[in-house]
């Protein structure tokens, strides 16, 4: 039995411990918002956190998730409130929109850790997370745009 | 789901040409899955009953769109969304004539039936950056004739003329007196279709034109919208499949010891894809999969390397192939030329990989079968399903989920992925998803073709273009297919191997292009702009080398040689003065600039670059885009700056190869996809244009490689000549 806490909800899991995170998430939890790429690594878009660090769940063993918490895109936000939902609004990210899920819980982390990112910033939290439709553009505008929502006092 | 094309300007001969092919394409696609529908869809206002809500809560004035006594109006859309923006750009249209409330837009996947088909095409499907123009009409007078539906029932309730009401935001007016869209959905329903709608002047349109925001943005970024892959039934199993590591290899016998004992395995089957592992989780299979031993037939590629095809393809081209074009003697002018150049061309194999490795689940019964898939090709998955099943075609339902991601590869002629899983289904007693590894997707073959592209030019003395010869090597993506006879009618070559070749619009005396077709068990398949994916560099690249020759400035010599093309000139003006063409940058950097039409838009890019210790960096595209009459500028954009980084991520990065049969690249890190710090600014700048509307996803492709392979001879004096770019390698 494997407990972790899943957006704020306590879950126990009778699974295989060498199971990665990603699919547990998706098959057991039934949270489908993670997505898989590549399974190795390469292309973040099952990108989800571990106790606030960005990790990527494809090749995480859902043994490292014991007694942690886990946040997937589901529980970024209740209502696409998070400042990065607002831009990404704004700007019209999406194409596809497949490795939106990664791509938004890799800049959650930047933003937090660094309010006010710089371009160099941008490019070293989200290098790991391929689009394949291209909008890196769209992705680095927005991101601008949310460190400006937070910085006029929006949320978080 | 979208995908923008359309009918070209009725002087260009060669448009309708390649609109020609493509229909007749279609129409084989479905004699060939069935006898499906054959033939073009015409609009017509009829009655739909299709899977609706609870009676007398909406009402469907046509098959299109449906109006509920709430006010939200779903638009029905024909088209697969797979990034393109067909959800809002196809909605925008229907609302615009309907004069609705854009707030209470909604829209929906339509399901599979003759009334959804593409109506150009003839089948429902979603390519050939098709969707926008192919839809104008027909979204347009879906709304019109719904609108008029709504009029009609207000005029009655109030006892007045219908030509004294008007619309606004969702409702119908007369004098002060007001009634919505859903409080005339009951007696609306009740009346009979008009048989005759009027269109708006273009100069009333109050949605369309305007760069509105996409409809489908929410559920994709709180993990909510589902594709295919996250499909789930009651009861489902997932399986995953050893496929042949070389192509045309097949099974020979496997060992299923170790992997039958393993948790969550349910069952273990040979299909004719190979053999399938059924188990409770993807996780379970697919560690199951790894562990069957299989012994493979190998066939006749075991020895087929990529390296010895590009070989034989140099040794074909110097030699005279099958005629595509030919104006004037461009052999004579050539032996007669004051000055001449030749360059050859290589392309690689590409994988499309989609971000949303492909997936299919069948839900089959008795007497029925439901498929869930991201398709592009729906009359013929469906039909193909319902081979498979065992089931006539109209038992067969399938629904279009979210793409992550086409490009051309859920367009497949034979539905390999959707039939695969139907044949798993048939042995698992359950709903079945099978999901292909990133490792299956990409080396699961239907890969953008090689090509060599050999050309020979000539200019006289006052530097004047006077001859080109173009010849081509490479595989064709029709033939080998059941459509192969229809679609070539009988030529040697095939017109998707030489598009953007065959209508050089340069003005050049002497043009001869030739085709040969090489015979390889690769199977190809269309890639994001098909043809133009390659013969847009050679083409670009080499009329950079004629402009060296006669020692002119590249953008200069293209700009004498379009005189009698203005709406080429138009776009090569406008990317030249926004990117400030001829203006010093600073050391180290170089522009590189590149003109093309397809999918009846035209485009031009510039590049501009620097090159360190042999690595390109591109720091900034500069595109501009002519597709005629335009829906929504924002989309427009966007597509235009995914597809200059779909063709630079092809530029730069990516090849696939063969070694004794065997892919070579397996992940993203050896068929690698531009990333964030590579990605250089984009601007986008549309003309304004009263011409019809063009495609809008495959165009921005083609101009992409050859403006960043000009740009990096403008910074090295390097010619390119090969893709992906290897500057070690460079002429």
């Amino acid at each position: 039995m494997i407990g972790f806490s899943v957006n704020g909800k306590r879950v126990d899991l009778e699974v295989d411990p060498s199971t990665p995170l990603l699919w547990v998430i998706r098959e057991q939890l039934g949270l489908t918002g993670t997505k898989y790429g590549c399974g190795v690594a390469q292309c973040g878009a099952c990108t989800v956190h571990i106790n606030g660090e960005a990790v990527r769940s494809c090749v995480a063993p859902v043994s490292r998730a014991a007694g942690t918490s886990v946040t997937t895109i589901e529980g970024l936000s209740p209502d696409l409130s998070h400042p990065l939902q607002r831009a990404w609004l704004e700007e019209d990210v999406p194409q596809c929109g497949y490795c939106q899920s990664g791509q938004l819980m890799s800049a959650a982390v930047l933003l937090r850790e660094k309010p006010a990112p710089s371009d160099e910033d941008i490019d070293e939290a989200m290098t790991g997370n391929i689009c394949r439709c291209g909008t890196y553009p769209r992705i680095r505008k927005a991101i601008h745009r949310a460190a400006e929502m937070v910085a006029k006092g929006g949320a978080r | 789901m979208i995908r923008q094309k359309m009918i070209g300007q009725e002087t260009t001969s060669e448009n309708a040409g390649r609109g020609i092919q493509r229909r007749d394409f279609l129409k084989v696609t479905v004699a060939a899955s069935g006898g499906l529908l054959i033939g073009f869809h015409f609009f017509g206002v009829t009655q739909l009953a299709s899977a609706q809500p609870p009676l007398g809560s909406s009402f469907m004035p046509n098959a299109f769109v449906r109006i509920g006594t709430d006010e939200n109006i779903t638009v029905i859309v024909n088209h697969s969304e797979m990034g393109q923006g067909v959800y809002t750009s196809l909605p925008m249209l229907l609302a615009d004539e309907l004069d609705a409330d854009w707030s209470k837009i909604g829209y929906e996947p339509a399901p599979v039936d003759p009334k959804y088909n593409h109506p150009v095409f003839g089948v429902q499907m979603t390519g050939g950056s098709s969707s926008v123009y192919s839809g104008l009409q027909q979204f347009r007078q879906a709304g019109a004739a719904a609108r008029a539906l709504l009029i009609a029932a207000a005029a009655q309730q109030w006892n007045v003329d219908a030509a004294t009401c008007r619309t606004e935001s969702g409702a119908v007016f007369n004098g002060t007196r007001k009634l919505t869209y859903g409080q005339l959905v009951g007696a609306a329903a009740k009346l009979a279709p008009p048989a005759n709608v009027q269109l708006k002047d273009p100069k009333d349109f109050k949605l369309i034109g305007k760069p509105l925001k996409r409809l489908d943005t929410s559920v994709k970024i709180n993990g909510t919208a589902e594709f295919g892959i996250d499909v789930k039934l009651p009861g489902m199993l997932t399986a995953v499949i050893a496929r042949p590591p070389i192509f045309g290899a097949s099974v020979k016998n496997f060992d299923d010891t170790r992997a039958r004992s393993m948790p969550g395995v349910r069952k273990i089957i040979a299909i004719p894809a190979g053999v399938a592992v059924i188990a409770d989780t993807f996780w379970q299979a697919k560690v199951a999969r790894d562990a069957l031993r299989v012994e493979w037939d190998e066939g006749k590629m075991a020895n087929f390397n990529t390296s010895t095809m590009m070989q034989d393809f140099r040794e074909r081209a110097k030699t005279p192939g099958p005629g595509v074009r030919k104006d004037g003697d461009a052999d004579s002018a050539l032996a007669s030329a004051a000055k001449k150049i030749d360059a050859v061309y290589e392309v690689p194999y590409l994988s499309h990989l989609m971000m949303e490795p492909l997936n299919c689940v069948v839900d089959l019964r008795a007497d029925s079968c439901e498929v869930w898939t991201g398709s592009q090709f729906q009359t013929v998955d469906r039909a193909n399903a319902a081979r498979i099943a065992g089931l006539p075609t109209e038992k067969v339902q399938l629904h279009t989920t979210f793409l992550g991601g086409g490009f051309g590869r859920r367009a497949n002629p034979q539905s390999d992925f959707v039939v695969e899983a139907t044949h798993v289904a048939k042995a698992a007693g359950a709903p079945i998803k099978v999901i292909w590894t990133r490792e299956d997707d990409m080396q699961g073959g239907w890969y953008r073709p090689a090509f060599l592209h050999a050309i020979e030019g000539g200019i006289d003395a006052s530097g004047n273009a006077v001859s080109w010869r173009s010849r081509l090597v490479g595989q064709s993506i029709m033939e080998g297919t059941p459509f192969a006879a229809m679609m070539m009618k009988g030529k040697a070559y095939d017109p998707a191997s030489v598009e953007g070749v065959d209508d050089l619009p340069y003005a050049i005396p002497n043009v001869t292009v030739e085709c040969h077709q090489a015979e390889i068990g690769v199977p190809v398949q269309w890639l994001r702009s098909v043809g133009h994916s390659h013969t847009a560099f050679a083409v670009e690249c080499f009329v950079d080398e004629l402009a060296a020759l006669a020692q002119k400035d590249p953008y200069q010599f293209r700009r004498q040689l379009l005189q009698k093309q203005p709406r080429y000139l138009g776009v090569l003006d406008l990317a030249a003065q926004k990117a400030g063409w001829g203006k010093p940058l600073p050391k180290g950097m170089g522009r590189g600039i590149a003109v093309h039409f397809a999918f009846e838009s035209y485009s031009a890019h510039v590049a501009e670059v620097s090159v360190t210790d042999g690595k390109v960096r591109v720091h900034r595209m500069v595109c501009a885009i002519d597709c005629g009459q335009y829906v929504n500028p924002g989309i427009i954009a966007a597509q235009t700056e995914g597809g200059a980084i779909f063709g630079a991520s092809a530029a730069l990065f990516q090849e696939l190869t063969f070694a004794n049969g065997r892919l070579q690249q397996t992940n993203f890190n050896t068929f690698p996809v531009m990333r964030m710090n590579e990605c250089p600014e984009i601007e986008t700048h549309i003309v304004e244009s009263k011409e019809k509307a063009g495609g809008i996803g495959e165009p921005g492709v083609p101009c992409a490689a050859p403006a960043i392979a000009n740009a990096v001879f403008a910074v090295t004096g390097k010619r390119i000549r090969r893709l992906p770019i290897r500057l070690t390698e460079a002429v």
